[in-house]
């Protein structure tokens, strides 16, 4: 199956800097792909060459099958942009907005309104509609930016970092709403500082730092590659704490840590680990609150990731 | 819209019915479309007019009664004079405001949402210089309003005042593309303000709008007489008073309005297209 967007090499520079330095990225159609990095790393450099707005330095993009420098219009006719800063215009009211972008999109006038109308109301900002953006919240400008990114009914979504500076219950409704694009089959690239904002929308992750993808894979497969799970125990009486220690460092062969009071872990390699540890428990007659066997966080895929990539670049 | 489907939109373009098909003419929908975002936005912020309708008052008022018994003997006869071209000069003017909002308007990343958009890379410039005209009309009507007040009188017929007013109107739109090719180049809108007025100063003041050309040095004659708001200023006394003779200066000026528009129209799009 053809990509819905794909990067091949792009290589993007200002002056001496190197913002992108031979990146790939692929979006498989009706899926996200969580582009994963610093500030810096190049993100937004890379979601505004696909979308054209700049012109690559070397290497190709295309969407939809349409190379962006080549074919930009027919690019343009597939994509919406949602921009790092939400960019609609302040002084429209929400509705203003939303129906310049449908005229702009060829909408007649009268489909132009009810378009405009329906995402709104699918954004919760009925209410809202007839008032200038400038007395919006963070939020509602935000869900505001998402709905004019939605009026074509495009293919292909750019996210760049849709929920930087949301509150966490309004990072969920933006969650939410990068769902129900997926379930109608939407493909979304989605930028993102936050780890967990990956690991909760992305179907396969992309890990870019200084210009460069330095990992690719699924959320798990990310988890995998830094090796090992950890089991978790809570054991239900704080007594049984130095027991349930010695268990876990008689499996595990390393001395077990209590990362927060009344919790012990181990890492662990091999399936086997976490059936040990219940046997064990179970035959020492020990009850536990608590007991898991767990990925690293994307964090620790990350840090280890970064921390790798940087120890290369000194070597080389 | 379907939520029940699982398939992708790409492997099924058929998917979405209600999508529309793309029309003939976009470029001028589109550039009016963008044009009426200008007015919506101008109208929500009523205070950008202050250019267009107190400083032409003050202005007159200035000129008319602190030097109009000096230079011309008369207020009255130096209303006359001086009225056609303050018109010409309110709108040059107030032509640099184009490139201070598009300026904005990209920093702000407006600009970005309408380049992502299958429309033609000039429609937003174009439509901020078509949404600005409305800037010059109210120009035109106060300077027109207040000088009719204090005692101006148009030599001629209203249909050579409507001729007058169009004619200031083009040129003040073909004008505008070096207002726009400014705001395309400085990275500030301050800045486009600035070096806005900087070119509109030596432009609108080194005319023959206060005084006649003959009393000036030598060195400024030569610079008013190829100065091209010269003529439009001309242009728009004879249309209003009847003298002199108003053809060459309207040839001249609508000779003029066309070169600003063929050399800086393509410029300030090609320096859009540039500037990311």
């Amino acid at each position: 199956m053809t990509a819905a967007f794909q990067a091949e090499g792009l290589v993007k520079r200002y002056g001496k800097t190197v913002a992108l330095d031979g990146v790939d990225l692929i979006g498989r159609p009706g899926t996200v792909l969580g582009v994963l990095g610093p500030n810096g790393a190049g993100k937004t450099t890379a979601v505004r060459i696909l979308a054209t707005l700049l012109r690559p330095d070397g290497g190709r993009a295309t969407v939809g099958g349409f190379d962006v420098v080549k074919d930009p219009v027919k690019v343009r006719r597939l994509i919406g942009l949602t921009g790092q800063y939400a960019s609609v215009d302040e002084d429209l009211t929400g509705l203003q907005n939303l129906e310049l972008i449908a005229a702009l999109l060829d909408y007649r006038g009268a489909e132009g309104r009810r378009r405009a109308v329906e995402l709104l109301d699918q954004f919760d900002l009925t209410d809202a509609g007839g008032r200038p953006v400038k007395t919006y919240s963070g939020g509602m400008r935000r869900r505001l930016d998402l709905a004019a990114s939605l009026v074509g009914r495009p293919d292909v979504i750019y996210l760049d970092e849709p929920t930087t500076g949301l509150d966490p219950a309004k990072r969920d409704d933006v969650w939410n709403m990068v769902r129900n694009l997926v379930t109608e089959g939407v493909s979304v690239l989605l930028t993102t500082q936050y780890l967990e904002e990956a690991d909760a929308l992305a179907d396969e992750i992309s890990v870019i730092n200084h210009g460069r993808v330095i990992a690719h894979g699924t959320p798990a497969q990310l988890k995998h590659i830094v090796g090992g799970q950890t089991v978790v125990v809570r054991p239900l009486d704080p007594e049984h704490l130095p027991a349930v220690a010695d268990i876990l460092q008689g499996i595990a062969g390393v001395a077990a840590e209590s990362p927060s009071r009344g919790v012990l872990t181990v890492p662990v390699d091999g399936d086997a680990a976490l059936g040990h540890v219940v046997r064990q428990l179970e035959s020492a007659s020990i009850p536990v609150l608590e007991l898991a066997l767990r990925l690293p966080s994307l964090d620790e895929v990350f840090f280890s990731l970064t921390g790798r990539h940087e120890l290369e670049e000194q070597a080389a | 819209m379907s939520t029940s489907t699982t398939s992708t939109r790409l492997s099924d373009p058929h998917a979405i019915p209600d999508r529309p098909e793309p029309r003939p003419f976009a470029l001028v929908r589109h550039s009016l479309q963008l044009a009426r975002r200008s007015l919506l936005k101008t109208m929500r912020t009523p205070e950008q007019l202050l250019d267009v309708t107190l400083q032409p008052m003050i202005f007159i008022a200035i000129f008319v009664y602190l030097l109009g018994g000096a230079i011309a003997g008369s207020t009255h006869d130096y209303l006359q004079f001086l009225l056609p071209a303050i018109m010409v000069q309110t709108i040059m003017m107030s032509s640099t405001v184009t490139g201070t909002n598009l300026n904005t308007d990209i920093k702000k990343g407006v600009f970005d949402r309408f380049r992502s958009l299958p429309i033609a890379r000039s429609a937003p410039l174009i439509g901020s210089v078509l949404g600005d005209l409305i800037r010059f009309v109210v120009a035109i009507t106060v300077t027109l309003g207040f000088g009719y007040l204090i005692g101006f009188r148009i030599g001629t017929d209203p249909l050579q005042l409507l001729a007058a007013c169009l004619l200031v109107i083009v040129f003040g739109f073909c004008l505008s593309w070096v207002s726009v090719l400014i705001g395309m180049l400085v990275r500030e809108p301050g800045a486009a303000t600035g070096l806005g007025f900087l070119v509109m100063f030596p432009l609108t003041f080194g005319t023959n709008m206060m005084v006649p050309t003959d009393t000036l040095p030598g060195w400024l004659q030569a610079w008013v007489k190829i100065n091209p708001a010269t003529h439009a200023m001309e242009a728009a006394r004879a249309l209003m008073l009847g003298t002199p003779d108003a053809s060459g200066p309207v040839l001249k000026t609508l000779l003029w309005s066309a070169v600003l528009l063929v050399v800086f129209a393509p410029l300030a799009v090609s320096a859009y297209r540039r500037r990311t």
